[in-house]
């Protein structure tokens, strides 16, 4: 059948088992097919919309000009509003200067000095964060015993927010880099603890028969069905935990710093130059979008079985 | 035990020995009391109405389900093509093929042989989800014969599969049964494909086996013939499907 009445879904045609019923078992078909076709109903032109590519394609171009016309409004009206002094540059700092703020301290290096300081401390914490994170995640997903160890004791830690920490590292680890550290591996913890955990327990119970049945050891089982299996899921938690220590890094730098990306911004805030202080913002901002290219790269290549992830 | 005219006496090297064998989910009884043998060698369809234990025989054969009593016998080399091909996602299909092979033995030749058995050498390096449901399924069919079983257990692997596909594959599993010779337990719900295929068909009724039928026609069987609609009637029957006997 290729014409199909437009008031009946598609596949809902020839579903209806009393009408099928009614066509099989009249006894005369042409009364039957005289009576079906006496009932007029219009034909709808299913044609009459197509999937023109050229107008996909310009609306396509016209997207990213509609996607950037209220930014650029935005910027307009920022520095339209300081540079005609209806904000003082105590307030706001005009796109320019923040602009000329951002090149000189690129400049004289102050800006990428700051930047490894902090990108050092933020890594070293996830680093040390996700890898117990993992390790713990992996003992109470594969083991009863380690479940009953670490699950409860972490999910009770987990409701303490990471930031209400601080002074206790204060007191604990002093004002270096080591309380930032500290701070950053604990934040980071939970979400990749979670993640491990679910994604090893999400193992598709008939992949594991799959193993018994052709005999698989533990240890087979774990490595070639499991931890692959659970992967995905880890990668989501290291992916949150990325965007964590970020924030606990912009926190644990706001309370003490004597150096790094925080130390610049609240210096420029003592001083009230909300120039360098957006400059730090943009920054931070950026290091939040380079986060997730380096995640998205990193489900690249340890993903490539995905159905999503490879396009071919 | 009634023995139906037609069944050959139990032979003398059995691959599978079932006796007294009881299995219950929840007061339900699945299997009661059963009993059955299969020859080495020996292809037997199992057929069964929906819900009447058929896969519960089979993971029990497979040591994936325990019986509640009776006695059950099988060879250790044993290999299970499932309903779904269940390969493992994250490892490329010759990797996937040689799934629980000893490490010496695990080559890549190795490996593309038994894919060219199912007609698919060219799909070492696949990744299983780029394959269609036919030819993942054929993968899953040289997996479970690269360990050249002496017991080979079929749950319904021919279910997903469109028409088309489906006579194929149930062609090439025959061919590898010809030149391998497990015996083969193939777990169906279809009438014609049990009788295409099997030296013997069992219907699993009331948790018994309510038919046991040899098939004594000659290799390949066309699905045609008076004797076919013949033994068709009596499986049917045993099934509980009421149907006009037609002039076939
Ligand atoms: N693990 C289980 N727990 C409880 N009931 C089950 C379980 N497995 C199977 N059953 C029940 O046993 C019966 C037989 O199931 P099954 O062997 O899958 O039937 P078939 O394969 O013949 O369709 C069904 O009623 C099913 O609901
Ligand atoms: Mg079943």
């Amino acid at each position: 059948m290729t014409v199909q009445d437009s008031r009946c879904a598609p596949g809902e045609l020839g579903r209806d088992p009393a009408a099928n019923e009614n066509l099989a078992v009249s006894g005369d078909p042409a009364v039957a097919d005289r009576a079906a076709l006496a009932t007029p109903f219009e034909l709808t032109d299913l044609s009459r919309r197509r999937n023109a590519p050229g107008r996909r394609a310009g609306l396509r171009r016209v997207r990213w000009l509609l996607r950037g016309l209220v930014p650029a409004a935005l910027l307009i009206a920022w520095q339209w509003s300081t540079s005609a002094g209806l904000v003082p540059p105590t307030t706001l700092a005009s796109p320019k200067s923040v602009f000329e703020a951002a090149r000189d301290l690129i400049a004289d290096g102050e800006l990428q000095t700051a930047l490894r300081v902090s990108t050092g401390r933020a890594l070293a914490g996830l680093v040390i964060g996700a890898g117990i994170g993992v390790a713990a995640g992996l003992v109470a997903g594969l083991w009863k015993l380690g479940e009953e160890l670490v699950d409860s004791t972490l999910q009770m830690l987990r409701t303490v927010p990471f930031i209400a920490l601080i002074p206790l590292f204060v007191v604990w680890f002093g004002i270096g880099d080591t309380p930032k550290i500290v701070l950053i591996a604990v934040a980071c913890v939970f979400p990749v603890y979670l993640n491990t955990f679910a994604g090893v327990r999400g193992v598709d119970r008939r992949l594991i028969e799959v193993g018994r049945v052709f005999g698989l050891s533990r240890t087979r089982m774990i490595t070639r069905l499991v931890l692959p299996n659970a992967l995905p899921s880890v990668l989501v938690g290291i992916r949150y935990a990325m965007g964590i220590s970020l924030l606990a890094l912009v926190a644990a730098e706001q309370i003490n710093a004597s150096s790094g990306l925080g130390a610049l911004v609240m210096n420029a805030s003592n001083q009230i130059r909300t120039d360098i202080v957006i400059v730090g913002v943009v920054v931070y901002a950026l290091l939040g979008l380079l986060v997730d290219l380096v995640v998205r790269l990193l489900e690249r290549l340890l993903l490539p079985w995905r159905p999503t992830i490879v396009k071919s | 035990m009634t023995t139906p005219a037609g069944t050959t006496p139990a032979p003398a090297q059995p691959a599978v020995v079932m006796r007294d064998v009881g299995k219950a989910f929840a007061a339900r009884r699945i299997l009661d009391d059963f009993a059955l043998t299969i020859a080495r060698g020996e292809f037997v369809a199992l057929l069964g109405r929906s819900g009447s234990g058929k896969t519960t025989l089979l993971r029990i054969l497979a040591e994936l389900d325990t019986v509640d009593e009776g006695t059950v016998l099988a060879p250790r080399n044993r290999s299970v093509v499932f309903q779904e091909p269940r390969l493992i996602p994250s490892e490329r299909v010759w990797r996937n093929v040689l799934l629980g092979l000893p490490r010496r033995e695990s080559t890549l030749a190795r490996a593309q042989e038994a894919l060219a058995e199912v007609n698919l050498a060219d799909h070492a390096r696949a990744w299983p989800h780029t394959l269609s449901g036919g030819e993942a399924q054929r993968v899953a069919l040289a997996r479970a014969l690269v360990h050249r079983p002496d017991l080979l257990l079929l749950d319904e692997p021919f279910a997903a599969l469109d028409a088309l596909t489906r006579l194929r594959t149930q062609a090439l599993v025959h061919e590898l049964w010809h030149r391998h010779r497990p015996a083969v337990l193939l777990v169906t719900h279809d009438v014609d494909e049990a009788l295409r295929l099997a030296d013997r068909v069992v219907v699993l009724t009331d948790g018994k086996v309510g038919l046991d039928l040899r098939v004594d026609l000659p290799r390949p069987r066309e699905g045609t013939g008076s004797r076919f609609g013949d033994l068709r009637s009596q499986l049917l029957a045993e099934l509980g499907v009421a149907r006009p006997s037609s002039p076939a």
